[in-house]
């Protein structure tokens, strides 16, 4: 009874799963598929924390800093790092200080009470450009610019994802136009060919080589300082990457280690419970 | 019970003595994963998948108490403190990703113990309960991911909660009370995921008591077996420790140096990109996924587009809680007397070219957007993973031929009976 039950039960589905199948393929065959926008995948680039035995180059994310310093900080927050994070990147604490006395970061006054803007201290966390979310969507044709801390993180391939982003604005083609007349950028949106419906709200941010200065002396050109921030970026989106992989290594050996003992050893507990066979 | 040449316990000195009169804790143990529990002596590694369930639950047990230290469950500090966790606290980012990470293979180990359970036949009489409480862990264990999953407040987080609760709102009438009540609003908010951070700290407990019951109901009839041939003699079995404690333990290396390669080395891979963004009401991502261990009952939700008698949403939201649901009623729709698939020639064809496939399918198709060609392969499959068990598994029980079965246990291990080595009290088989 039950068997039957469960038969009539199993072809229910079946049926009604076939028949949303059938209907899905007569749709399929008589409609036109739905296009997807040309988007290009981000250039693949070579650097130095890729890998299991990755590092950071610190001179790299010193010039990525100042990438985001310059450039990004006029729209974009990093609420998640601190000032004293910096130290990780090579910089001693008086560099650490004086740096963070470089910004202008929320306060109180001391005897009034009063909301003041002070310069930062180590302690201190990277300000948000804007008061509020309705001030950036103000500032900005509505798109809030998100807060980088985190972006490479947040996006597919994020560190190669941000580094093309930065050198991926160009004029449509006259192709793409014809065959997607609603790629065509909308006001106050740019054409960028790895933004995934092709319209980003965000202007060019890097618009010429020496845009930025770098301290060590390497040429700023654009695609220069779209890597270095994309490496600063993954740096914010996780500080302890490198420390991760360096544990992971000692982590593996001893458990290789030990799993090769666990097998020598259950080897020779079964040896007992195996007798061979003996032979008629 | 146990068979009647299992190693009786003795305390060895006046201390295990005290506690054997007071509160025989250790002879439970020893009993119960000591030297005490004769198990078959032909387990394969297959057999592995238990214990290392076990060892994953009580380490997101251990790892979800120390996040539970740091972490805020409040919707406008949960993605904050996650954040918190992973930067200020000392090694709280190795906490974040083996407990991450430790799902995934807390999956991974389920679903291959599952998946020896049904070639093996291991829910048939008389291990009916074990498979019946398996499965009551098993629904408990999505429940608590699903949950664990929407505590850092992404965009995944949020939006996964959205749907998976919209689900009840599918039901006519008291669908959508039930899915307000739920939330405790009309969207995820703090109300939500306050009681989900409750639940996800309570439900691993109320796991491992189940698991309690599950070994219980393991130890009246013993393990299964490969053969499915059930134990005759002391011959058919060892000891649990030290043979299959050394036999886990390898298990267990092998399967952590595979965690810890994911753990330190890509500990994101099994994630989503889109929960690294704070959970935002106004902005939908372009796609909603699950975690990757739901794909295939996602795919199976996803499968049902056409409105036959009922809407398309309620068929879908039914089919994928049957799909599970169905796991109950295997004990009794598979009715062949013999278990192991290794001698049920046309049963074994389906499992290892129809269900396999099927399930890998699903498990690619559930991580895909609706379109084509994607539905509608996950139609197909979908048909073909409710015919197999509600229809394929019942007739093929009733008209295959099985293959001859060893005389016991040890005639597989050892070529005959005779040449076994027996034990004291055991008679040799004829």
């Amino acid at each position: 009874m039950i068997r039957l039950i469960a038969i009539l039960v199993g072809l229910g589905f079946g049926a009604v799963a076939l028949i949303s199948f059938g209907f899905g393929a007569y749709t399929a065959a008589t409609e036109e598929p739905v296009k997807h926008l040309p988007y290009e995948d981000p250039i693949d680039i070579d650097y130095s924390f890729d890998g299991p035995f990755g590092t950071w180059d610190k001179v790299q994310l010193q010039r990525g800093y100042k990438v985001y310093k310059e450039v990004c900080s006029a729209c974009h927050g990093l609420k998640f790092v601190a000032f004293r994070n910096l130290a990780e990147l090579g910089y001693d604490e008086a560099q650490v200080k004086a740096e963070a006395a470089s910004w202008q970061v929320p306060g109180i006054a001391p005897n009034t009470g009063e909301a003041v803007s002070r310069s930062g201290t180590p302690t201190d966390y990277f300000p948000s450009p804007y008061p509020n979310a309705v001030a950036a969507a103000a500032a900005n044709n509505n798109a809030i610019p998100p807060d980088l801390s985190l972006i490479t993180k947040a996006r597919h391939d994020g560190t190669n994802y941000v580094a093309s982003l930065m050198v991926g604005y160009r004029e449509p083609s006259a192709e793409l136009l014809e065959e997607h007349p609603e790629a065509a950028p909308g006001p106050g949106l740019y054409h960028n060919v790895y933004f995934h419906n092709l319209n980003i709200s965000m202007a060019p941010p890097l618009t010429g080589d020496g845009q930025v200065t770098f301290d060590d002396g390497t040429k700023a050109t654009i695609e220069q300082m779209a890597k270095d921030v994309a490496a600063f970026l993954t740096w914010t989106a996780e500080p302890t990457m490198v420390k991760r992989k360096q544990t992971g290594w000692p982590v593996l050996f001893f458990l290789l280690f030990a799993t090769i003992l666990a097998y020598l050893s259950k080897k020779q507990i079964w040896a007992a419970a195996k007798p061979k066979k003996i032979k008629a | 019970m146990s068979f009647p040449w299992a190693k009786e316990y003795t305390p060895a000195n006046g201390l295990s003595r005290f506690f054997d009169e007071k509160l025989p804790l250790p002879r439970l143990v020893y009993n119960a994963i000591g030297a005490g529990y004769p198990v078959p002596r032909n387990l394969n590694y297959m057999w592995n998948f238990g214990v290392l369930a076990g060892f994953f639950l009580v380490l997101q047990i251990v790892t979800g108490i120390v996040l539970a230290m740091h972490y805020a469950a409040n919707a406008e500090l949960a993605f904050a403190t996650t954040e918190h966790i992973m930067r200020n606290v000392n090694w709280g980012w190795l906490m974040r990703y083996a407990h991450a990470n430790g799902a995934s293979f807390f999956f991974i180990v389920i679903y291959l113990h599952i998946f020896r359970g049904l070639f093996y036949s291991s829910y048939k009489a008389p291990r009916e309960m074990i498979w019946l409480l398996g499965v009551v862990i098993f629904l408990l264990t999505m429940a608590t991911a699903f949950m664990g999953y929407v505590l850092p407040w992404g965009q995944m987080s949020f939006w996964g909660a959205k749907v998976i609760t919209g689900l009840f709102g599918a039901f006519p009438l008291v669908g959508e009370p039930i899915q307000i009540w739920l939330l405790g609003g009309y969207a995820p908010d703090n109300a939500a995921l306050n009681r989900f951070f409750s639940l996800h700290f309570l439900l691993p407990f109320v796991i491992a008591g189940v698991v309690i019951l599950h070994i219980w109901a393991l130890h009246i009839p013993g393990s299964s077996n490969p053969t499915g041939v059930e134990v005759k003699s002391e011959s058919d079995t060892v000891p649990f420790h030290p043979y299959y404690t050394a036999k886990d333990g390898f298990g267990l290396g092998v399967i952590l140096i595979f965690f810890f390669a994911m753990v330190f080395f890509l500990p994101n891979a099994l994630g989503h990109p889109d929960n690294y963004i704070e959970a935002n009401p106004l902005s939908t991502p372009a796609l909603i996924l699950p975690e990757w261990y739901f794909y295939p009952f996602y795919a199976i939700l996803r499968a049902f587009t056409m409105d036959f008698i009922l809407p398309a949403k309620l068929w879908g939201v039914i089919a994928m809680f049957s799909s599970i649901l169905i796991w109950f009623m295997l004990p009794w729709l598979d009715k062949s007397p013999v278990r192991s698939g290794h001698y049920r020639p046309l049963f074994r064809k389906f499992f290892l070219f129809g269900l396999i496939p099927t399930m890998a399918m699903l498990f690619f198709l559930g991580g895909r957007p609706a379109e084509e060609p994607y539905v509608m392969l996950s139609q197909i499959f979908t048909a073909y993973y409710f015919l197999h068990f509600l229809v394929i598994l019942p007739i093929v029980s009733q008209i295959e031929r099985p293959e001859p079965l060893p005389y016991s246990i040890t005639d597989a291990v050892l070529g005959s009976d005779k040449k076994a080595v027996l034990g004291e009290n055991t008679e040799p088989a004829v």
